[in-house]
């Protein structure tokens, strides 16, 4: 692997000391790639150390010194990846930030981390950080990448990007010994000193500050590099947070440590098209993504015409018999070979195509359950999508799936290097040297989570099942009983219900109470092109969701679930009894959603207290009122009646019966 | 920190030289008076509004400004040059822009190539050398590319590059035809009604842009608006038409108290 080792010990084990490998291993290949005025600008390695060196050097004129905090906040841009790298080559250490974040919090973040110098976007950020001024009594700078709107602001502590590299470059130009001394400095830093802090969104209480070391990074970039063959000539795009460990891990780390190209998108809006010119190699998605994209292809098969949407059909019954056996190096006959082949040329290879996937050598999901009818699709066509499990403090990885072992219910084996045990109340736990050295300023919570012998608690409940394979049924927290001692796993539940395309997000309760009750979302494109087509006209989210018939087509999907539930032994007391589709769709920006889409539940619970009485004490409607707030901050209030319905449940002995 | 935080949008009439001057002009079609002898001027930099009840001539009024219509009286002093009849060719020439009331775009074309279509003074080669493109019409093809994408990134419209404009909803309908006047790298930029039609969430994002051209470009900016929550934000000075009639002319403050214009927008009780 052209990506040699950079764990610790060796020479490489930071990612400044990897630049300058980089750049005289890889001087004249791609680093990274933006799209600017509707073309794709490329910057060499060794152009990306001539910015990162000017950046750096013009930071430390500006008083940047060792242990410095620095927030980097926006979109993915090659400005705010080469800033990670300034700032490491300082001794400083960077903290990105979620730029979706409204002000106030992100004022948490801000101050808790003291951050004494911001890197940020553009003007949104700018602002946010101007009205917060009161807060952050740290931060003395502000440089940012993108002028427009800018132009008329006081510049005394505002810095553009060119700006602070013209000091720097100034600075190289001045003084012939700052390019070496900077290099020593890089040659001075350690693997084991912290690389970077990454608050996770957390689902309850305040965002915790994870402190990951260069070792811990590097070391796991480097595995899953050797793990899935990855080397300098991948192409990927960072489209996903930069605030999140996933992006900093795929799209940093391990990009560092083979030597490979990101591509960073156009705007959020265009990810889709540009990927489809990208076409990368190795990609990264959250199962949402992947849902959203087949249930793309398959609206737009709705519209297309006869023949196509025959051929379509056809060939993907072809590829689900066949597809998954041949990505798993399985026996197969040749006239399977040959229809398999005919169906790529004709409907596999342009739907990959045009998803942006046609060079795919590996693909993976994470974070969430995804749906098994969606994630053998992808497999079928012929694509190396794989499940991975993993968190913040791992250094993402836990565990992944090896080729050719892929189960759409499991995460797959251990990663390597890593140590999984399951604890006796069934929560899941790990050692690795990814784990993390700890929660920035919170002693107290970094005791709380890892132990002495350094096995850390992922709050996560699962097993391994026969094949070794570990499978996560809901967090550890969440897992509850009925009144009559029935487990009732509340993530499982819901996951199965949101495998439906009509079903967006799903909220159930049932812990300590006698039966189990659902909030459901409605998924507004797909629910609303079948309303379309259906002519059923609605004018809002809110009145499609309650229309009737709406309602029955929900009702026969909860009837489905019961019936997967009442065939899992463990799983069969947990039907659903009731449940009620919601008015509104769940948001992060009211608090019900964390900022990574996850459901925080304790908050939901509370919100809407009236409506889960009103599942509980037998009505058949009931009244809400909710305040929204709009995407620039203002608040609205939101009322409704909403139905309640009740689901017919499946006794085992039933089942059995319908099956002889 | 402090320091930043004093000047976020600064919106100070721009002392600048005149750069449009209406004098004493008189429109009628017909019997009708559309317009009576008004006057007012307009400076470079700046962002004028001109607003009126429903009929008082304020659409009239950017047509004669652009050279739609002619007035039977009066002159229009732009950029030093007077003139009172003139082309909407040779208003254009010399640096006048324009959106419709209601959106005028090809739409059958993409967003890309209707804000190409608003560099046609641009173009200098023929359409010889074009079809040969070669040479000079091809380093001019570029040249106007750039900076139809300049503005495309600008607008934020990436996106919609490639749609046909008749696919877009009516909000960046909107949108995309403020791009094709900002193509022809306007003097002075002409908006007729810019936010007509729209909810609160694109009237902000359309405010915002429109700030940004004033102060990005530097270009001025005459615009009639009905919303006057938006117009009191946006702009220096107000000119406001009644009739026909100018009854009023100041900063949005000074209009805001002015006793005609109140009554001409509640009415009066005699």
């Amino acid at each position: 692997m052209a990506g040699a080792v950079a764990g610790s010990g060796t020479p490489e084990d930071t990612f400044p000391k990897l630049l300058l490998r980089n750049a005289r291993r890889f001087s004249a290949r791609p680093a990274i790639r933006e799209k600017d005025l509707g073309i794709w600008q490329s910057w060499t390695w060794g152009e990306v150390l001539d910015e990162v060196r000017a950046f750096a050097l013009g930071l430390k004129e500006l008083g940047v010194k060792a242990g410095d905090k620095i927030a980097i906040i926006g979109h993915n841009r090659p400005r705010l990846y080469w800033t990670f790298t300034a700032v490491q080559s300082l001794g400083a250490v960077p903290i990105p930030v979620y730029q979706d974040a409204v002000a106030e919090e992100m004022a948490y973040v801000l101050s808790h981390a003291e951050v004494a110098f911001a890197v940020v976007e553009d003007q949104e950020q700018v602002d946010k950080l101007i009205t917060l001024n009161e807060e952050l009594h740290a931060l003395t700078h502000v440089i940012y990448d993108d002028e427009r709107g800018l132009k008329n602001y006081d510049h005394a502590q505002l810095h553009p990007f060119e700006d602070v590299q013209a000091l720097g470059r100034k600075a190289l130009a001045g003084n012939a010994s700052a390019e070496a001394d900077w290099e020593a400095a890089i040659a001075a830093g350690k693997g084991e000193d912290v690389a970077v802090i990454l608050y996770t969104s957390g689902t309850t209480g305040r965002p915790k500050g994870v402190m990951l070391s260069f070792d811990n990074i590097l070391i796991s970039a480097v595995n899953a590099n050797a793990f899935d063959r990855l080397d300098e000539t991948e192409e990927i795009i960072a489209y996903l947070p930069m605030a999140w460990v996933g992006d900093h891990i795929f799209s940093y780390a391990q990009a560092y440590a083979a030597g490979f190209c990101v591509n960073c998108p156009e705007s959020p809006d265009t990810v889709t098209e540009d990927r489809r010119e990208i076409a990368p190699t190795y990609f990264f998605a959250p199962p949402r993504v992947f849902e959203m994209l087949l249930t793309q292809i398959m609206v737009r098969m709705e519209d297309a015409g006869e023949l196509k949407k025959k051929m379509f059909h056809h060939y993907l019954g072809v590829a689900r018999d066949v597809g998954e056996r041949l990505l798993n190096d399985e026996e197969v006959g040749l006239l399977d070979r040959l229809r398999y082949r005919l169906g790529e040329v004709l409907v596999y290879g342009p739907l990959k195509n045009r998803m942006g996937l046609s060079r795919l050598k590996v693909g993976y999901t994470a974070g969430e359950a995804i749906g098994p009818e969606i994630f053998r699709f992808y497999r079928a066509l012929g694509l190396n999508l794989k499940q991975l499990y993993g968190q913040t403090e791992a250094s993402v990885y836990i565990s992944m799936q090896p080729d050719g072992e892929i189960r759409a219910d499991t995460v797959g084996t251990p990663a390597p290097d890593v140590e999984i045990r399951i604890d006796d109340n069934g929560e899941v736990l790990y050692r690795s040297p990814g784990v993390f050295v700890g929660y920035f300023k919170n002693d107290e919570a970094t005791k709380e989570t890892k132990t002495e012998e350094g096995w850390v608690h992922t709050g996560d409940a699962g097993f391994f099942d026969n094949e070794g394979h570990l499978r996560i049924i809901d967090r550890a927290k969440d897992v509850g009983k009925l009144v009559d001692d029935t487990l009732f796993a509340p993530k499982y539940i819901e996951n199965k219900l949101k495998f439906f395309p009509d079903i967006k997000e799903v909220v159930a309760f049932g812990h300590e109470r006698d039966k189990v009750c659902v909030f459901i979302n409605i998924d507004l494109e797909s629910v609303g092109n079948w309303a379309e087509r259906n002519n059923i006209s609605y004018a809002s989210y809110q009145e499609l969701a309650a229309h009737p018939q709406v309602y029955e087509t929900i009702e026969t999907h909860v009837r489905q679930v019961n019936q997967d539930l009442a065939q899992e032994p463990r799983m069969a007391g947990s039907q659903i009894s009731r449940f009620l589709v919601l008015h509104k769709e769940l948001d992060a920006d009211d608090g019900e959603l964390t900022r990574t889409q996850k459901v925080r539940r304790s908050f939901i619970a509370e919100k809407y207290t009236a409506l889960i009485e009103a599942l509980y004490d037998g009505s058949t409607e009931a009244d809400i009122s909710t305040e929204v707030t709009y995407e620039d901050g203002r608040k609205g209030m939101l009322s409704a009646t909403l139905n309640i319905r009740d689901v017919e449940r499946f006794g085992t002995a039933q089942m059995k019966e319908a099956a002889e | 920190m402090s320091a930043v935080q004093d000047q976020a949008h600064t919106s100070q009439p721009a002392p600048g030289e005149v750069l449009l001057e209406v004098d004493n002009i008189s429109l009628s079609f017909g019997g009708v008076k559309a317009i009576r002898d008004v006057s007012f001027d307009i400076r470079i930099g700046e962002v004028r509004a001109i607003i009126g009840p429903n009929g008082a001539g304020k659409t009239s009024m950017l047509n004669v400004i652009n050279g739609f219509y002619h007035p039977q009286e009066g002159t229009i002093t732009f950029a030093g040059k007077t003139r009172r009849n003139v082309r909407p060719y040779e208003a254009a020439a010399s640096g006048i822009a324009r959106t419709f009331q209601n959106v005028a775009l090809f739409k059958g074309m993409s967003t890309l190539d209707n804000i190409i279509s608003g560099r046609t003074l641009h173009m200098k080669t023929g359409f010889l050398w074009q079809l040969i493109h070669w040479g000079p019409a091809e380093r001019e093809e570029i040249a106007n590319r750039r900076k139809a994408e300049e503005i495309i990134d600008f607008l934020e419209i990436q996106h919609i590059r490639k749609t046909p404009v008749g696919r877009l909803p009516y909000g960046l309908q909107k949108r995309v035809e403020l791009g094709r006047a900002l193509a022809a790298e306007p003097k002075l930029l002409l908006l007729d009604e810019p936010m007509a039609g729209m909810n609160r969430e694109e009237k902000e994002d359309m405010s915002r842009f429109i700030l940004d051209v004033n102060s990005q470009f530097g270009t001025t900016i005459a615009l009639i608006e009905h919303d006057m929550g938006v117009v009191m934000d946006l702009s220096d000075r107000v000119v406001v038409l009644d009739y026909g009639r100018k009854i009023g002319d100041g900063t949005p403050s000074e209009v805001r108290g002015n006793q005609d214009v109140i009554d001409a927008y509640l009415g009066v009780s005699h």
